[in-house]
């Protein structure tokens, strides 16, 4: 890796000469909450001064910029007893800016799955490549506890990583693209006290991770307690309304529509994102539906976050951002389940 | 017309009101890039919004509003029997409504404080399928057009629609919208019927139900949840009963 540094207003040439040819992404604020907090999301930037790169959460994670909600995979042109099938994979070039380590590294998770499987998905491969990444540090928030779930940091999945100190940047280079592109704005070798500074804002940083969840036994856990009334007692608070899987950067479950138009000369076939706590995720061919019980439903999502990908990838699937905390009305969490589960277990 | 090699046939329809605010057929009468489209694949026999011309030889009815009188009563009946398919359009034929405001007070009271002296039908606000057998119900209020022209092709194809299960959340969430609990506002997008896109909490307005309940719906949960943030009794029941989608659950 390579490290330069970049003063904010060149930042700002570099982000307004990326938006003359890119489709450039970023958080941007419209709404406030009941305590006056911005409620940020990761908008297309039309200028500069939307961007706000102080934002502290993005309430939805930046994953559909990369596996939209819904997807048109192939068009059909039906003519008689034929057709003709059209596939698009490309995208107009797209940088997001200010993505945090913990949507880094659940793109990276996501890769294991739709990059280097057995049949990778051209459509998310295709918006990978084309997509400049450049993250963003920042102070952990209260509830994030993506330390436990190791993904506090980012070694790769970026082209360039900020870290504000103060007036300038400090640059974390990880592409050629990245490289050539800061280059172009006067990025200057890294000084020996822009060094201090460095250290500095991660040693900050360093002290601000509040929450730890304890995953470490969390696979066996889970298979010990598969018959624990931990699952009834959230299940019974669940509303099954998805809102979870929508906002959290790992989740990519989904099912596919077809669709004809109204006159039936033409045919879409879509993908659409879903949630194993959905009741129709489960409803097969003729009605039946093999996980009807809102407490199982919440159950195999814990158990694909942090068992069913661990056996498969040696990792969890979950990043630790809390955003699916955050989102839920009846207070599920990661954090209260998994200490629910470990409570249980010790009795 | 023709899908795949397969010829398809032109079913004969008929478009007819009740109790409502007609907003329903405006919604299948409107978005003019497609009625072209949509002519071309039905043949309308019977639908006083676009044409005084009424034959009585339909295969497939929508019917739209509450019913409330017992002339109408005798109509939908009428409509039912010629009808193969009978589609409740919209959340007065499918819930009653905003009309069933009405049922929450004593009928000659109402009739009194509406009509005063001048004599009257009306009874109480019942769904058309209290009043006879509906094969499929169109949700909304008003109903979506995309999801009308949905329906339509599956009637054509003869394939079983199969409406969404899931509430209004997943749709809310997947347009990025901000929560309007998190502002302060009260919203059953979590036991309703996704299908609108979310339009409400996309205007920052919480749901009102219209679609009514999602299937398998948590009711209990949302209630506790509602109390929790401090929302009266009467501020969710106002809500609840809006369209009479959650009779019943208070
Ligand atoms: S866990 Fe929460 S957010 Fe997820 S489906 Fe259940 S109620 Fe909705
Ligand atoms: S946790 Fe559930 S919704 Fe998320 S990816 Fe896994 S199976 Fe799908
Ligand atoms: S499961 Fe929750 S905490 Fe984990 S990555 Fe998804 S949204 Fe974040
Ligand atoms: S605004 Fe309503 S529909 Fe949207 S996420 Fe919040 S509760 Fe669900
Ligand atoms: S958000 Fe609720 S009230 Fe609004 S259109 Fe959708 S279902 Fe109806």
């Amino acid at each position: 890796m390579l490290f330069r540094t970049i003063t904010k207003e060149n930042f700002r040439k570099m982000v307004e000469a990326l938006m003359e040819n890119n489709e450039v992404i970023g958080p941007k604020w419209r709404d406030r909450d009941t305590e006056g907090n911005k409620i940020y999301r990761f908008l297309k930037l039309n200028t500069f001064d939307e961007l706000q790169m102080d934002y502290t959460r993005s309430y939805s994670s930046p994953k559909n910029y990369f596996l939209p909600f819904k997807e048109d995979l192939s068009t059909y042109r039906l003519e008689d007893k034929d057709w003709e099938q059209e596939i698009h994979y490309t995208i107009h070039p797209r940088v997001i800016i200010g993505m945090r380590a913990c949507d880094i590294n659940a793109l990276l998770k996501l890769d294991q799955v739709l990059v280097k499987s057995a049949y990778p998905n051209p459509h998310y491969v295709a918006r990978r490549r084309n997509t400049l990444i450049i993250g963003l540090d920042h102070e952990p928030l209260e509830d994030c506890f993506c330390r436990s779930m190791n993904s506090d940091t980012a070694f790769h999945g970026f082209d360039l990583f900020l870290t504000d100190i103060g007036e300038k940047y400090f640059v974390a280079i990880n592409s050629d693209t990245g490289y050539m592109i800061v280059n172009r704005f006067d990025a200057r070798e890294v000084a020996e006290d822009d060094q201090r500074r460095y250290k500095e804002v991660k040693g900050r940083i360093e002290t601000k991770f509040k929450t730890q969840v304890d995953v470490t036994i969390v696979p066996e856990l889970m298979d010990l307690e598969f018959e624990s009334d931990v699952w009834k007692k959230w299940g019974d608070k669940c509303l099954s309304c998805g809102s979870c899987a929508m906002v959290c950067p790992t989740c990519y479950c989904y099912g596919i529509e077809e669709h004809t138009n109204l006159t039936f000369t033409k045919a879409t076939k879509r993908r659409v994102l879903y949630s194993c706590n959905l009741l129709d995720f489960a409803t097969v061919a003729g009605g039946h539906n093999f996980r009807p019980e809102a407490h199982i439903r919440l159950k195999y999502r814990y158990y694909h976050q942090f068992r069913g990908f661990v056996e498969a990838f040696n990792q969890s699937l979950c990043v630790g951002c809390n955003r699916c905390g955050k989102a839920c009305l009846a207070g599920i969490s990661p954090k209260v389940v998994i200490d629910d589960l470990i409570e249980t277990e010790k009795r | 017309m023709k899908y795949l090699g397969i010829t398809l046939e032109r079913p004969k329809i008929g478009v007819f009101s009740f109790t409502g605010c007609e907003g329903c057929q405006l919604q299948i009468a409107n978005k003019e890039e497609t009625l072209k489209d949509l002519f071309g694949v039905v043949e309308v026999v019977n639908f006083r919004e676009i044409s005084s011309e009424g034959r009585d030889d339909y295969e497939i009815a929508f019917v739209e509003g509450s019913i409330t009188t017992e002339s109408e009563s005798a109509r939908v009946k009428k409509i039912r029997k010629q009808a193969g398919t009978l589609v409740a359009i919209g959340a007065c034929a499918c819930l009653g409504g905003v009309n069933n405001l009405k049922s929450r007070f004593s009928l000659p009271d109402v009739v009194k404080e509406v009509y005063g002296t001048h004599p009257i039908d009306t009874g109480p606000v019942r769904k058309v399928k209290d009043v006879v057998r509906v094969d499929i119900e169109l949700p909304g209020c008003p109903i979506s057009k995309p999801e009308f022209e949905w329906l339509v092709r599956h009637l054509i194809l003869g394939i079983e629609p199969q409406f969404l299960q899931y509430s209004v959340c997943v749709e809310c969430k997947q347009r990025l919208n901000s929560c309007v609990f998190d502002m302060g506002m009260m919203c059953l997008g979590p036991i309703t019927r996704a299908g609108c896109n979310a339009v409400c909490p996309r205007n920052r307005l919480g749901c009102w139900g219209c679609r009514g309940p999602a299937e398998e719906a948590n009711f209990e949960s949302l209630m506790e949840i509602l109390r929790e943030r401090g929302f009266s009794e009467e501020h969710i029941a106002e809500r609840m009963n809006f369209f009479n989608a959650f009779g019943g659950i208070l």
